[in-house]
């Protein structure tokens, strides 16, 4: 057996950046008519934080993602990196999308070297690949096409896509909701723990609020359409998490009547 | 193989039955029945050119029974080697029954033409004198066949890559398509022979205008097609690219057009018929050379066996052209599902 050089340093080296929202609102314009998505949403995340937003479907988070991205200006307010302001995208803040959107005419393996081909390190990258790919399992699928894959694997591609930017804003729009209980709690402690080790800063969209108080240091909750922040909950436990835990029972109990389900359970 | 899996293989290749491992085999007949059967109606195309007297002078009946004759014996040696003969038994297991409607085909044509004349001559001649043409007029026709090749060639290739190259501009640049879509609206939809006139005294040679008529042809469909390509790509596809760093150039290079390309091929494919029958119309009213001239010419000397031999070459070439556009889609587009087989 060949030992593999360690490539990350034992101590957690602090590489996140943080993201400040400051008054954003932002609307979508439909038939004449403006859809207001967000409303006056202000967040201030610490870098190398783990912020996971709720809110109800359709409420505008993956709107707000995509914001942060980059990807939109917003209609009123500013966002800023690390101090800078966000004109467009950036590769230092990588989204996994909601849908997992591989390039079906290239192998698992290009698809995961896309972010290096358009930086133009791919030469110095093919290692970074071949973890990220040993890291969501799928090195036997390093040749497969998306369409050989099942749902979930082509969303731990999409992750493994944007863990090889080493990036320092890492953006999850419930990246792990199509995947089977199983793996998704696999997944999960994966994702804690490379977080923990990579210290990148973590914004992630879920719909699972166990999931959101297992990995997250700070919930937020967000109101029905237009999105407003309706609470900010710090999970002020410390890591690993264990699954059982009385305070997640509480805090859960606390979001899910915030979410307006404590009747329901 | 042993039985023991290597480590190696892993659980892709773990053991997999096949209907093969399970069914006990039956073992291949002694002989390919079906396949002899085409052996003995290949075998009936001989008696037929030999067993009568030609009602014409054609000097290449006994050749062409020769060549009946060395196509039924090939048939009856792998049918009855059938289990020695491997591939080439199986492809006549397979084509068996096409290959004997065409030896009574062939029968059938050879007696109502050469022999009892039920078909009136010269129009409809008999087998060997096509081949007379193919033997004996080969160095006429083959001239011929290269010079249709070479036109298509250059006009079909002129006509894609500008086609492709306007249809990803338009695609891509809202200025490109202000300019360029109110043209492509005004002539596309011409028939590429309408310029015919306009070709032939436009242009200095025959053959370059003969390049612009083809290249007409071929260059709307690609462009409508690769444009509209470019306009359905998947949105997400560029929000995926930029936010992992992609600038303009890669977005362009490596995800429009790749996605893009299905569309394309579609173009591509479409164009192929449009310049094939702009390429015969070319020949047949202007052009000095290739197949459709050689025809024109044989249909004006009343040489009807050249005329037909000229159109089996034509068939051939075009479904040949096809062939090869759908194996350059199977090597470029194999990611792809579902794919229509050629
Ligand atoms: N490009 C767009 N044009 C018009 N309306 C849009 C657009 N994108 C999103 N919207 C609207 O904005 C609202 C919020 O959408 P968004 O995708 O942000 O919701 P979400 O909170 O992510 O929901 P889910 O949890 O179901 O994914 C929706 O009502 C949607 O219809
Ligand atoms: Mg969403």
């Amino acid at each position: 057996m060949v030992t593999a050089t360690i490539q990350t340093p034992e101590a957690p080296r602090v590489a996140g950046a943080s993201l400040d929202i400051e008054d954003v609102s932002h609307g979508f314009e439909l038939d004449g008519t403006v859809l207001e998505v967000l409303d006056d949403v202000s967040l201030h995340v610490a870098p190398g934080e783990f912020v996971a937003l709720l809110g109800p479907s359709g409420c505008g988070k993956s709107t707000l993602l995509r914001l942060i991205a980059g990807l939109e200006p917003p209609t009123r307010g500013t966002l800023s990196e690390a101090g800078q302001p966000i004109t467009g995208p950036h590769p230092s803040r990588v989204v996994v999308f909601q849908d997992p959107t591989l390039f079906p005419w290239r192998t698992v393996r290009r698809n995961v070297a896309v972010g290096p081909e358009a930086q133009g390190t791919l030469k110095q990258s093919q290692q970074r690949i071949d973890e990220a790919l040993a890291l969501v399992g799928l090195t036997k699928f390093a040749k497969a096409y998306p369409h050989q894959l099942s749902g979930g694997m082509a969303q731990r591609v999409a992750l493994a896509r944007a863990l090889v930017n080493d990036p320092d804003v890492l953006i999850l729009d419930e990246p792990l909701g199509k995947l089977d209980s199983l793996t998704r709690i696999t997944m999960q402690a994966e994702l804690v723990s490379l977080w923990r080790r990579e210290g990148f800063t973590a914004i992630l969209v879920t719909h699972d609020v166990e999931e959101a108080l297992f990995l997250a240091n700070r919930v937020i909750v967000f109101s029905d359409r237009p999105a407003r922040v309706k609470a900010d909950i710090p999970v002020d436990l410390p890591y690993p998490r264990h699954r059982g835990d009385p305070r997640l029972a509480e805090l859960r109990r606390q979001v899910l009547g915030l979410l307006g389900l404590d009747a329901d359970w | 193989m042993s039985d023991i899996p290597s480590p190696s293989q892993g659980q892709a290749s773990a053991p997999h039955l096949t209907l093969a491992d399970v069914v006990p085999a039956v073992p291949r007949p002694l002989v390919d029945v079906v396949g002899l059967v085409a052996g003995i109606a290949w075998l009936a195309v001989v008696a037929a050119a030999l067993g009568w007297e030609d009602v014409g002078d054609w000097p290449r009946t006994p050749t062409f029974a020769a060549a009946a004759g060395l196509v039924a014996a090939t048939f009856i040696v792998l049918a009855i080697g059938s289990r020695w003969l491997g591939a080439a038994s199986r492809w006549l297991d397979r084509a068996a029954l096409w290959l004997i409607v065409l030896g009574l085909f062939f029968t059938l044509w050879q007696l109502a033409s050469a022999k009892l004349g039920w078909l009136p001559l010269p129009f409809f001649p008999p087998p060997q004198a096509l081949l007379e043409v193919y033997l004996d007029d080969f160095p006429r026709l083959g001239e011929s066949i290269l010079a249709s090749v070479k036109l298509q060639l250059w006009g079909y290739s002129i006509g894609a890559v500008a086609g492709f190259l306007t249809g990803v501009s338009i695609g891509w640049s809202q200025r490109a398509a202000y300019w360029v879509h109110p043209v492509l609206r005004f002539i596309g939809p011409l028939p590429a022979g309408a310029w015919l006139p306009i070709a032939f005294f436009a242009f200095p040679s025959s053959w370059s205008a003969g390049i612009f008529l083809i290249a007409l042809a071929t260059g709307f469909p690609v462009t409508v097609l690769t444009w509209s390509g470019i306009l359905s790509v998947n949105p997400a596809y560029y929000d995926v690219a930029r936010t992992l760093g992609a600038r303009s150039r890669f977005l362009v290079l490596k995800v429009a057009i790749p996605a893009a390309l299905p569309h394309v091929f579609v173009g591509l494919f479409m164009a192929l018929g449009t310049s094939f029958s702009v390429l015969v119309v070319a020949e047949l009213l202007g052009v000095k050379a290739g197949l459709g001239f050689y025809m024109q010419a044989a249909q004006g000397w009343g040489d009807y066996a050249n005329l037909y031999a000229a159109l089996l070459v034509l068939a051939l070439l075009c479904s040949g052209a096809v062939s090869l556009l759908f194996a350059a889609r199977d090597r470029f587009l194999s990611w792809q599902k579902d794919l229509v087989t050629w």
